[in-house]
């Protein structure tokens, strides 16, 4: 059983985000790049089932700066093979184009199952895992909670509001979009992590040319109005409730 | 290419879901300002009561026992030659479960550019996008061609997409559903324990400003009331008055519901390091120096006790 | 029974026996007499399954691999209370716990809450997981500024090592302020790095995170190695145990002071500036890395009896044998864990203990314990007037404006 899990880096909201001067665009200087929190999860499902039967495990990731830490991470953890694709990532590229330069890894490894993280925070055009489903004409669950494998099919838990479970059955191969892995992404020790530098390879290969097109041009980026303090809502009781109630009623929850 | 609008409906066991009149809302704000109708896509079978109340000049209908339920590969496929034999303007998809599943697919299938997180659309047919936590908003046009569009609530209420009178709905042919690579073997309820409060979408938060373990009731009613969950800072969890399980902070539980409405809670950096994905925070504190104040986006400063009830019976009036 | 790596195929707890021998004075180990002093002594032995006298008896009865398998070892705080007792003199604390912490964290048997403050500690050099750019933002606004030693490239005097908690967590930033207010007032020439700085490192590397340690220390050992100075000064006795004890076994060496001793030495200098009355009645916490784990018991005190309007008592239990805040050996960050177990928290007992005395203020020395003891002060009965404050606290309210 041949597992691929599709990785990408997106940028840490620890740090303050800016817009840069074009202001169409994260301004890329400061920003910290981690990897993306759902991805860690894809990571984490794939090594449990590798845990459970005879699986291997291969990570795929864009070459931005800090994949490599990501990838011996992952390695330390268990995965088999790590691969990075290079070529001009630096700028930012979209889901897209990430989508079409992991078809090409896809088509080369021919893996039967396919997982990566259901969403990233900074999507802007859709996200990698049903994009890749779709350049790849393989069949697509996202939201997944759960996998368990057999030869040709693998049966999901699909996740829906309200903790309502779908189990689905899915033919192999096949991509799926992780919610949460069955635990949480598990710990590696430093010196683990240090270890599999010195053991572990990370293969190379090169990206000729990055497609963007597929997103809808951006003509504006803008951060929100941020308030230092709470606006405080004044008057007895009922006043308040009746402020409340707008409230509730503009973030949609009644 | 005409001007329609296309939103595709998301039902989950025979019920309409919110996002699909939110999305019906917005669609028709884009209609206003561009032209075109907007048009209610139902996949289903046997489902034609759903469109009863959908606000839509008009709903397609695609019958199909492979579409009773939601599984991607049927519907991707229905979707697919659908939107190739209508070429509408745009197609409104949830960013759910459902749609999350067809839209970017689709956009690759298809070729069509797609417009992520869209929160919500101005007056000149601008869509404004959310991304990275809601920390950075963008504007963009619609595409020159067919453009396909993911939702995310927040910008429009569910009951502008809602109508009395029911559309017009028109049965169209369904493709050849068959070696579908996607199958529905059945539904799990959730599992009648606590609730997972790292998932619930409104939190009720008591801190020690609660007092006793009595007054967790006032709490408790108004969270039914929002059809929320009751959460605590850690000064109530040890006390037991709450179980763990609705611990948030550093040491229980991270949350990010869309409400986190504090009852008595200070804000020590603890329970804030729980709470900073919260969407909108409104804190009830009658001391004006707390430092929830500081992340609160909403503050109130009566006491609680007094509030607590008027509200809680102000909300369920809303709901009628 | 075993004492030694003699066999040919040792087994893991001749490995792990063998491995606390690398400890200074590590082979007492094998002279432990089974008294249970040490688990007497513990806070928490009495929730271990393997409170330390079980595991070195595990050890020799070939049975040590139970212990990664169980989350024993998680209630130690490293409070050094069970080496400061031992009739054998075994370093307990720094070799058996932190070995054994290690060993479980391989195992994967890591509590959620630690596992995050590590995970912070790699990604952001704290295990407050804030971002790096603000570690100088405690500083903002003084006057005269602060010294910034990327920025002004020049030899000091003093390297003020400031740490995790007094430069990101709101109440500790308060004492970081005062004691720039006393240095200023006695014109001290110190600088800070600023961003530059990483976590010291030592309650992750008691933690059972040696390669943390290792990675943490080596990004300090550079940035020291960028700048001139005469000595390092810290607030921290986390860090001063670190940079004491620790960094040189890396090859990271330099003079290093608490700000108790620090000041100390200048007391003459000191006493005249204290002009303002402070009038509390304050008991003094021995912490537990300044006392037990380096001996400082008499500075902190001589500093508080300087400040004209103090009146200083004791807790019953103090100087050696004072109780721990639970903060240390990743205490701080095994909050939710412990008290799971215990439903009961170390720093409870303590107040407690404060007011017992009938003081109306607790003086720490550590930045674990103000936000710790603040936090149980508001949960203990009696404790509701309580003051917390750091001594350096009270020595800028004695300076007066």
């Amino acid at each position: 059983m041949n597992i691929l899990v599709l990785i990408k880096l997106v940028p840490d909201l620890v740090e303050e985000l800016t817009i840069d001067a074009g202001g169409t665009t994260l301004d890329m200087t400061w920003l910290r790049l981690i990897i993306n929190e759902l991805d860690d999860h894809a990571i984490e499902e794939a090594i449990l089932l590798k845990e459970r039967g005879e699986a291997s495990v291969t990570i795929v990731a864009p070459d931005v700066e800090g994949v490599d830490d990501v990838l011996f991470t992952a390695a330390a953890k268990g995965a088999d093979r790590l691969i990075k694709l290079t070529g001009n990532f630096t700028e930012q590229v979209n889901n897209h184009a990430l989508a079409r330069a992991f078809t090409s890894i896809i088509k080369d490894l021919n893996p039967d199952l396919v997982l990566t993280g259901v969403q990233a925070h900074d999507d802007l055009d859709g996200s990698v895992g049903p994009l890749v489903a779709g350049y790849m004409g393989m069949p697509y669950v996202g939201y997944v909670s759960r996998i368990s494998l057999s030869s040709e099919t693998a049966t999901v838990h699909k996740e829906y509001p309200g903790g309502v479970i779908a189990v689905m059955e899915v033919k192999l191969p096949t991509v799926m979009g992780i919610q949460a892995a069955e635990q949480p992404p598990r710990y590696v020790a430093v010196s683990k992590v240090r270890q599999a530098m010195k053991t572990a390879t990370i293969e190379e290969r090169t990206v000729d040319e990055l497609d963007l097109s597929g997103g809808v041009t951006v003509s504006r980026m803008f951060q929100p109005e941020i308030s230092e303090r709470a606006t405080m809502i004044e008057g007895d009781e009922e006043q308040v409730s009746a402020r409340l109630i707008e409230i509730f009623r503009e973030a949609g929850v009644l | 290419m005409n001007q329609d609008i296309f939103v595709v409906i998301e039902h989950l066991r025979g019920q309409v879901s919110d996002i699909s009149y939110i999305m019906l809302a917005a669609a028709r704000a884009l209609a206003q300002s561009q032209g075109g109708r907007v048009l209610g896509i139902l996949l289903g079978h046997n489902a034609q009561g759903l469109a009863k109340n959908l606000a839509a000049d008009q709903v397609l209908y695609l019958d199909h026992p492979s579409l009773a339920d939601f599984t991607s590969d049927a519907y991707q496929r229905a979707l697919a030659s659908l939107i190739t034999e209508q070429a509408p303007r745009a197609v409104f998809f949830g960013n759910t479960s459902i749609g999350a599943d067809l839209a970017s697919f689709l956009s690759a299938h298809l070729e069509l550019p797609l417009l992520h997180a869209c929160h919500s659309v101005t007056s000149e047919g601008k869509l404004i996008s959310q991304i990275c936590g809601g920390k950075i908003m963008t504007e963009s046009d619609l595409a020159n061609t067919m453009t396909l569009v993911t939702m995310i609530p927040g910008g429009f209420k569910s009951e502008e997409g809602q109508s009395e009178k029911p559309p017009e709905v028109t049965s169209m042919t369904t493709p050849a559903l068959e070696n579908l690579r996607v199958t529905l073997k059945e539904y799990i309820e959730p599992e009648v324990g606590d609730v997972d409060i790292s998932k619930e979408p409104i939190l009720i938060a008591v801190g020690r400003g609660i007092q006793n373990q009595d007054n967790i009731e006032l709490a408790e009613g108004l969270a039914k009331a929002l059809d929320g969950v009751v959460c605590a800072s850690r000064p109530v969890v040890d006390q037991g008055w709450l179980p763990s399980t609705r611990l948030v902070g550093k040491s229980g539980k991270k949350v990010k519901p869309e409400i986190y409405l504090t009852l008595g809670i200070s804000g020590a950096p603890e329970h804030i390091e729980g709470i900073v994905d919260s969407k909108l925070i409104i804190a009830i504190n009658t001391d004006p120096s707390a430092p929830i104040f500081d992340v609160a986006q909403y503050g109130v400063e009566i006491d609680l006790f007094d509030l607590v009830e008027a509200l809680t019976e102000k909300v369920g009036q809303a709901k009628g | 029974m075993t004492t030694a790596t003699a066999s040919p195929n040792p087994s893991y707890s001749e490995t792990i026996f063998a491995s606390l021998f690398e400890v200074d004075e590590g082979k007492r180990i094998q002279t432990c007499l089974q008294c249970g002093t040490c688990s007497g002594v513990c806070p928490f032995g009495y929730l271990m399954a393997f409170p330390p006298h079980r595991m070195i008896a595990a050890l020799r009865a070939d049975m040590y691999e139970k212990i990664p398998a169980s989350d024993s070892v998680w209630m130690c705080v490293s409070c050094y209370a069970c080496t400061q007792v031992c009739p054998a003199k075994i370093p307990i604390t720094q070799g058996l716990m932190t070995r054994t912490k290690e060993e479980t964290l391989l195992a994967g048997n890591i509590p959620t809450e630690l596992q995050s403050a590590l995970e912070n500690s790699q990604r952001y050099g704290n295990p407050l997981g804030e971002s790096p750019r603000k570690r100088a933002d405690w500083a903002s606004g003084l006057e005269p500024q602060v010294t910034l030693m990327a920025k002004e490239k020049r030899p000091v005097d003093i390297l003020w090592f400031v740490g995790d908690y007094p430069s990101y967590h709101p109440r500790v930033q308060i004492a970081t302020r005062s004691l720039a207010k006393v240095l200023n007032a006695l014109g001290v020439d110190f600088g800070i790095l600023g961003p530059e700085e990483n976590s010291d490192g030592d309650s992750q590397r008691l933690a059972g995170e040696r390669g943390l340690f290792e990675m943490l220390a080596e990004k300090n050992g550079k940035v020291f190695r960028k700048y001139q100075f005469n000595e390092i000064l810290t607030s921290d006795p986390h860090a001063y145990n670190a940079f004491k004890n620790e960094y040189p076994t890396l090859g990271i060496s330099y003079p290093v002071h608490h700000y108790t001793q620090f000041l100390v030495e200048r007391l003459d200098q000191l006493k005249p500036l204290l002009k303002q009355e402070v009038n509390v009645k304050a008991t003094y916490h021995d912490p537990c890395y300044l006392g037990r784990a380096n001996g400082i018991y008499d500075e902190p005190r001589a500093l508080l009896e300087a400040i004209p309007g103090v009146e200083l008592v004791e807790m019953s239990h103090n100087h050696s044998y004072s109780l721990c805040c639970g903060g240390g050996g990743g205490g701080m960050w095994l909050d939710g864990f412990q008290w799971e177990k215990s439903h009961v928290r170390l720093s409870e007992w303590r107040v407690r203990e404060a007011v017992a005395t009938g003081a109306d203020t607790l003086v720490v020395a550590c930045p674990y314990e103000t936000p710790r003891f603040e936090d149980a002060a508001k949960m203990v009965q009696g404790a509701g007037q309580l003051h917390v404050k750091d001594i350096v606290e009270l020595l800028a309210d004695s300076l007066g404006d």
